[in-house]
């Protein structure tokens, strides 16, 4: 055994069942809030995404506006306008809605939603505007109305397009999770900070949560590539 | 004119500060970037393993993960390097590791990987033919790289870095977790002494957002005419 894994292990006093067990829940928050916000910035991206490509400009104006802001700005300084924000609007405090809000977890799931829908609504525009204008025009000849060739023959082919840049976005939001962390979640990050400052070891706190942050990452890595190759199966070269 | 409570002298600080550490990291990140696109484009197996590691290793972790860790990380070496060098050679040495140096050290390794990849693309996209007449013509390397390599790859690598800095430019926001007083840590203390989260944030949602609106252009402007003399096919 190298010897730095013998002296690691030796020096147990830090990685106990205790500390494992801190990281395993802030490992859950983070899934939690990643896999939530990613959920509801879709549900959010694709309605967005056909108003974004609308050519009335009442439509797509605010869309582009609000995926301007959203992506022109860090999304820490979003979270702490919605943080801060939400506790100051007037009355909130007497409403049912300041029961959810008082709550760290869903201002940062908020402001991670808003986030996200605003970079998947640019990608999933792209991958609408890209579509080949010979298939619009054989849906269009066949007299399919614009719903069903949104549903037949846009999206999916949109979808196909957009799943290699929307796997970045994935990545990119497991990432930018971390800082929830500063709004007092336990995530993961927010774990290792603790053990950082209870034992003042940097290296093992943080370095052993890069690593679960790499195991995660690379897990949606191997399963966005599995759903591409899904996808795309039908460009597969033919092999006899 | 919105009324800034007197913060506005330490925001606009904090603009300047975020500014400073952006170029600092991105002129780190470039460097980084070349070097590790050179290496993977090398001969050298060991420079290939060791540049796509740094790359890999990188798009890993989270750039705040990254950022604790060279901060605090940085300076518990730190200290035990000035007790080795008190105890072995009597040397009396001190150093403090402030959050700028953390951030720029952490944003520019950051970005550097992600400008390998980027450099790497464009340099493959020059063709190679270029290269050999450099080199029949008695070009030595370092020439023919700034002289036909390197002008030629800008024109591939231009919309690449452009994306980067703009990624890099929100990044900055989070030095202020690791204490850095930059602009959105003057908001934070502002807004939380004040209990007026929207007046103070909001400002700073714009500066940002004119600096990244502001940067959008030049580099509209820079591909324009790095493309100079190329013809667009449609």
């Amino acid at each position: 055994m190298p010897e730095f894994i013998a002296e690691l292990l030796n020096r147990n006093d830090i990685f106990t069942a205790s500390t494992i067990m801190e990281y395993w829940e802030g490992m859950v928050l983070t899934v939690q809030l990643v896999f939530l916000s990613l959920i509801l910035g879709l549900v959010l991206a694709v309605p967005l995404a056909i108003m974004r490509t609308s050519k009335n400009p009442l439509i797509n104006t605010p869309v582009w506006l609000y995926t301007y802001v959203f992506r022109g700005t860090p999304l820490l300084v979003q979270l702490y306008i919605i943080y801060y924000g939400l506790a100051q609007i007037e009355g909130i405090q007497q409403t049912f809605w300041w029961d959810i809000f008082r709550e760290a977890f869903y201002p940062a799931l908020l402001a991670f939603t808003l986030n996200t829908a605003a970079y998947t609504t640019e990608i999933i525009r792209g991958a609408i505007v890209a579509t080949p204008s010979g298939e619009i025009e054989a849906a269009k000849a066949y007299g399919m109305s614009w719903a069903l060739r949104m549903r037949r023959i846009i999206m999916p082919s949109a979808a196909r397009r957009a799943v290699q840049a929307y796997s970045n976005e994935v990545i990119f939001m497991l990432h930018a999770s971390a800082i929830a962390s500063v709004v007092t979640l336990v995530d993961l990050t927010g774990a290792a900070r603790n053990i950082y400052s209870r034992f003042y070891a940097p290296f093992e706190a943080f370095i052993f949560v890069a690593l679960l942050y790499m195991a995660l990452t690379f897990l949606l890595v191997f399963a966005f590539r599995k759903l591409e190759n899904y996808l795309l199966r039908h460009q597969r070269p033919v092999t006899g | 004119m919105i009324d800034l409570k007197g913060y506005g002298p330490a925001l606009l600080e904090g603009a300047v500060v975020t500014i400073e550490l952006a170029f600092l990291s991105l002129t780190l990140a470039v460097i980084l970037g070349l070097i590790g696109a050179s290496a993977k484009l090398s001969k050298s197996r060991v420079a290939i393993g060791v540049a796509t590691t740094y790359t890999t290793l990188i798009r890993g972790v989270p750039d705040l993960v990254m950022m604790l860790l060279f901060y605090y990380g940085g300076q518990v070496a730190v200290n035990n390097l000035s007790d080795y060098l008190y105890d072995a050679h009597g040397v009396d040495f001190f150093f403090q590791f402030d959050p700028f140096i953390a951030g720029v050290l952490t944003i520019g390794l950051i970005f550097g990987a992600y400008m390998a990849e980027t450099f790497r693309g464009a340099f493959l996209a020059v063709e190679s033919g270029q290269i050999e007449a450099a080199r029949a013509y008695g070009f030595s390397r370092w020439r023919t790289f700034h002289r036909i390599i390197f002008p030629q790859m800008l024109r591939h690598a231009l919309p690449g870095i452009g994306n980067n800095w703009q990624v890099l430019l929100k990044t900055t926001a989070l030095v202020s977790i690791i204490g850095l007083t930059d602009m959105v840590r003057v908001a934070e203390e502002a807004a939380k002494a004040e209990r007026m989260p929207f007046h103070f944030f909001i400002p700073v949602a714009f500066v940002y957002l004119s600096l990244t609106a502001g940067s959008e252009l030049f580099i509209k402007w820079l591909t324009k005419r790095a493309n100079v003399g190329v013809v667009q096919g449609t």
